[in-house]
């Protein structure tokens, strides 16, 4: 079996076990806390009937172990139980609302690469002189406030003071279209509708921003401080020594060996954008899984906060794993073992 | 005989904090066309970065304050720009590093490393002719199977394997000037040994000079037409091997000679005590010049 | 002591935070004495000044109860530091006990302790707080306690990584060919080689927690009213922008300032005590 495959296959088992492990935590805590879930869920004025019938349904009177035997049972049907907030199976739920906060969290992923990284190599090429001085600190800066607070002062700056940007929501309600991907910068463009494709891009980029800034400015730095490092190895000095370019010398040379070590902590900062979506989705008003989660949070609502956590570490798996994969792509010496020659 | 390298009076300093600290105090050496010679001294005396000023690359430093001339070839680069000095390296002079593991870049292939190196000289040159030349250089350094060598990475090359690679790297454009910033300290002595023959083998085909740095007194006597002995940035004697080994003049090169030659590590014999007398003079033997 | 103090000195930045992480502290400790409305921190109401623009009596305006802004924060910080304080103080040792173990001793004791640790670990910060604050009353202790327990396994991990390394050196093995005991090694000759670490780690960590716990309360989902705290300041006054933007634009900006204070001490202390990053 080629390395890469091996390492998929043992990524994936250790992936299988702490998915377990999360749940089992979760599902622990729900239930161990005082009070009692289904009285909590139906509020104050629910009779004892209907609390003893919710209480029969969630087999809250059996033991833990059988009450996560349950659970599993009905996953492995698919099956994550009905939701006390919508009514519907969380299954529903999820598949309604999970596009959303997805889509928002790879736009935001997106800006993080694709800004931070290039102004991590800058900084680094121009290492101690005025550019390197301001970059750092806007970076510290960015990753100094949580996204919540950097959502008001953009919704503050763009969208009201300077009208540039919506205030909420994904896209103006006049624009019917039709769920395919449930992407809306996908599906606008599947629909051939420009004009909605571009509500829709206008609709994200306040809360991706939000979302990204202090991921840009980790990305910033740690770039940056792979990149110092590099460049004091003998090998970057060997390519100075045969009159590389610096351009060349930091976009190739300096860059991918600094980029192995950092793919790491940015599949770290992918995945905790998953957990500031949270934040995010609740200043911009945005209809993803995270808003979902927090009135199910609020609600008490057992079943949707189970599946809503095990949607959300699940993602944070695939994440993990995709981000392995890459580093084991990238990094000759983790993917081949073998000698040549003597 | 013309001189491939004339520096004259270079003085390096670097400025901290508290001031300027000299590094080197009034340096000269020259090499001739064709020539084999050894800058030798102990970790600190300043030998790497006159080779570092060579190539341009301390000019880069801002904190580093050079004066005196430089000559290559007959043009006097210490005038130069940066990009002009920068033309010269990986063309006209190039060096080869202590080691050779270390100083190939771990997540490119040799091939990759050494198709950049030759585009130095021929910026447009394809791929394939690239990679042909590349085989073949390797071929001439005695490595087995240049192809799959090229498509290997430096972590899987023995430290001597890359060695030669590097080597042939180093020679690829026919430099003028080579530097050979202590070669082979970090292989195997038998290793080292192999090398350097190997290396003194090409340069004397490709008639190109050499400016070695070592600490290693055997491997300089081995391989270098004339030495400058250096201490804390200055030269205290300068001549031809068979002269220095056999009638050392200065203090300093004596308690270099006549100190008990350390097993382990690089060779360099420890000078057991510093004595005043190491700040004499220069002593100059005479030799073709 | 003082050498690194200079070299912090020297360092304008660090400087700078470690100026703002005292002027911080101190205003917390001293917060009685020094806000102008020592009483606001409580079910004050004040409806003459209600939802009042920064003025020179409200140097940061008044809240939708007519409370001074200004003194809420400061006693907001006094919370934050207390909550990073507790969560520290009780997730560090017990991080770094885990870690010292697995580290150092090995064998199923290092699996079973990793995986575990990488259970916690797996899931982003933010969203096991949340998950764990969702099915817990809504109160400060209990915020308390569903940040310590997310974030010990940060510093088993980061012990870990350093005993293990350090296993193999001279020293580890010159004690144990002495005879010294496990707990002697790992706690006398290991630990202190992880202090830097530890200690570079728990400043940045102050900035972090105050972040999370901001983050929690913001949702709702940690402390509650009328105690002040940044993150429900910010959402209280999010529903009235961009009219009252003082609402949630000063509190937003006190979270930004500690943080950025105890990030800039924290990378200070990094380079000084000469730890990777």
């Amino acid at each position: 079996m080629s390395p890469l495959l091996r390492l998929l296959v043992r990524r994936l088992g250790i992936s299988l076990i702490v998915l377990i492990g999360v749940s089992i935590l979760i599902f622990c805590i729900a239930r161990v806390i005082p009070g009692d879930p289904a009285r909590i869920a139906l509020g104050p004025n629910a009779t004892v009937e209907q609390i003893a019938t919710l209480r029969a349904a969630l087999h809250l009177d059996e033991s833990i172990i059988a009450q996560y035997g349950y659970f599993i049972a009905d996953l492995g049907r698919g099956d994550l139980g009905m939701s006390l907030y919508t009514n519907r199976p969380v299954t529903l739920d999820i598949a309604e609302f999970l596009p959303a906060t997805l889509e928002l969290v790879f736009f935001a992923g997106v800006l993080m690469v694709v800004i931070g990284l290039p102004i991590g190599i800058l900084s680094a090429r121009y290492r101690g002189r005025w550019p390197d001085h301001i970059i750092r600190i806007l970076s510290l800066v960015s990753v100094s406030a949580p996204s919540f607070v950097w959502a008001v002062i953009l919704m503050l700056l763009f969208a009201f003071y300077l009208p540039i940007f919506p205030i909420a929501g994904r896209i103006k309600d006049i624009y019917e279209i039709d769920r395919v991907t449930g992407f809306l910068l996908i599906d606008t463009l599947i629909a051939g509708n420009g004009a909605a494709f571009w509500d829709a891009l206008r609709h994200i980029i306040l809360p991706a921003i939000a979302l990204a800034l202090s991921g840009i400015g980790q990305a910033a730095r740690l770039t940056r401080a792979n990149m110092v490092e590099t460049y004091a190895k003998p090998y970057i000095e060997m390519a100075q020594a045969y009159g590389f370019f610096p351009s060349r010398i930091a976009r190739v040379y300096a860059f991918k060996p600094s980029l192995i070590p950092s793919l790491t902590i940015i599949g770290l900062d992918f995945a905790a954008m998953l957990g500031n979506a949270f934040l995010v989705e609740a200043v911009f008003a945005w209809p993803g899984l995270s808003r979902y989660g927090v009135a199910v949070i609020l609600r008490k609502d057992l079943n949707a906060i189970m599946g809503t956590v095990l949607i959300i570490a699940l993602t944070f798996v695939v994440v993990n794993i995709i981000v392995d994969l890459l580093i084991a792509i990238l990094d000759p010496r983790i993917r081949l073992s073998q000698r040549v020659g003597a | 005989m013309s001189r491939i390298l004339d520096i004259v009076d270079l003085k390096l300093g670097f400025k901290g904090y508290a001031g300027l600290t000299e590094v080197l105090h009034g340096m000269s050496l020259h090499i001739n066309a064709g020539e084999r010679v050894a800058l030798v001294g102990e970790s600190g005396s300043g030998k790497s970065v006159t080779a570092r000023i060579i190539l341009g690359l301390l000019q880069e430093t801002r904190t580093a304050r050079i004066a005196g001339k430089v000559s290559f070839d007959g043009h006097d680069i210490s005038t130069m720009s940066g990009s002009q000095r920068a033309a010269l390296r990986g063309t006209e002079m190039s060096m080869i590093f202590q080691d050779p593991t270390s100083a190939l870049n771990p997540v490119f292939t040799i091939g990759r490393q050494f198709t950049e190196v030759l585009r130095r000289r021929v910026p447009g040159m394809s791929n394939e002719t690239a990679t042909a030349k590349a085989a073949q250089l390797l071929a001439d350094v005695s490595i087995p199977d240049p192809s799959r060598v090229l498509q290997s990475y430096a972590f899987q090359l023995s430290g001597g394997m890359n060695q030669r690679v590097m080597i042939a790297m180093a020679l690829s454009n026919r430099p003028k000037l080579l530097l050979a910033d202590e070669p082979g300290t970090a292989l195997d002595v038998t290793v080292q040994a192999q090398t350097l023959t190997l290396m003194r083998d090409l340069v004397t085909d490709h008639g190109t000079s050499v400016l070695l740095i070592s600490h290693n007194l055997g491997v300089v006597r081995e391989f270098a037409d004339r030495i400058y002995v250096v201490y804390r940035g200055r030269i205290v004697e300068s001549g031809p091997t068979k002269s220095i080994f056999g009638k050392p003049g200065h203090a300093y090169t004596r308690a270099l000679l006549s100190a008990v030659p350390r097993i382990t590590g690089a060779g360099l014999p420890e000078v057991p005590e510093i004595s005043d007398d190491f700040l004499a003079p220069m002593v100059t033997h005479e030799a073709v010049s | 002591m003082i050498r690194s103090l200079r070299i912090l000195a020297a360092n304008p930045m660090s400087l700078f935070g470690l100026i703002l992480v005292v002027i911080i502290v101190l205003a917390a400790v001293l917060a009685p004495w020094i806000t102008p409305y020592p009483t606001h921190n409580g079910a004050v109401v004040d409806f003459a000044f209600a939802n009042d623009a920064p003025s020179a009596r409200n140097w940061m305006g008044t809240d939708l109860v007519g409370r001074d802004i200004l003194s809420r924060i400061i006693y907001a910080y006094q919370i934050s530091l207390v909550l990073g304080i507790v969560v520290l103080s009780i997730s560090v040792p017990l991080g770094a006990v885990v870690g010292l173990f697995a580290g150092y001793a090995g064998g199923w004791v290092e699996s079973v302790l990793m995986r575990l640790t990488d259970v916690f670990l797996s899931v982003p910060p933010l969203v096991l707080a949340i998950a764990m604050m969702g099915v817990l009353e809504p109160t400060l202790i209990n915020a308390m306690l569903a940040v310590t327990v997310m974030w010990w396994p940060w510093y088993a991990r980061l012990v870990y990584n350093i005993a293990r390394s350090e296993r193999e050196e001279g020293y580890v093995l010159a004690a144990e060919v002495i005879g010294a005991s496990t707990t002697h090694i790992a706690f006398r000759e290991i630990l202190p080689n992880c202090l830097p670490a530890i200690i570079t780690k728990m400043t940045l960590d102050m900035g972090f927690v105050i972040i999370i716990a901001s983050s929690l309360s913001f949702l709702g989902l940690g402390v509650q009213p009328p105690t002040p705290d940044l993150g429900s300041m910010v959402a209280e006054g999010a529903r009235y922008l961009p009219d009252s933007w003082w609402l949630s634009v000063f509190p937003g900006l006190a979270i930004l300032l500690a943080v950025f204070g105890f990030n800039l001490l924290g990378d200070g202390l990094r380079e000084i005590l000469g730890v990777d990053e």
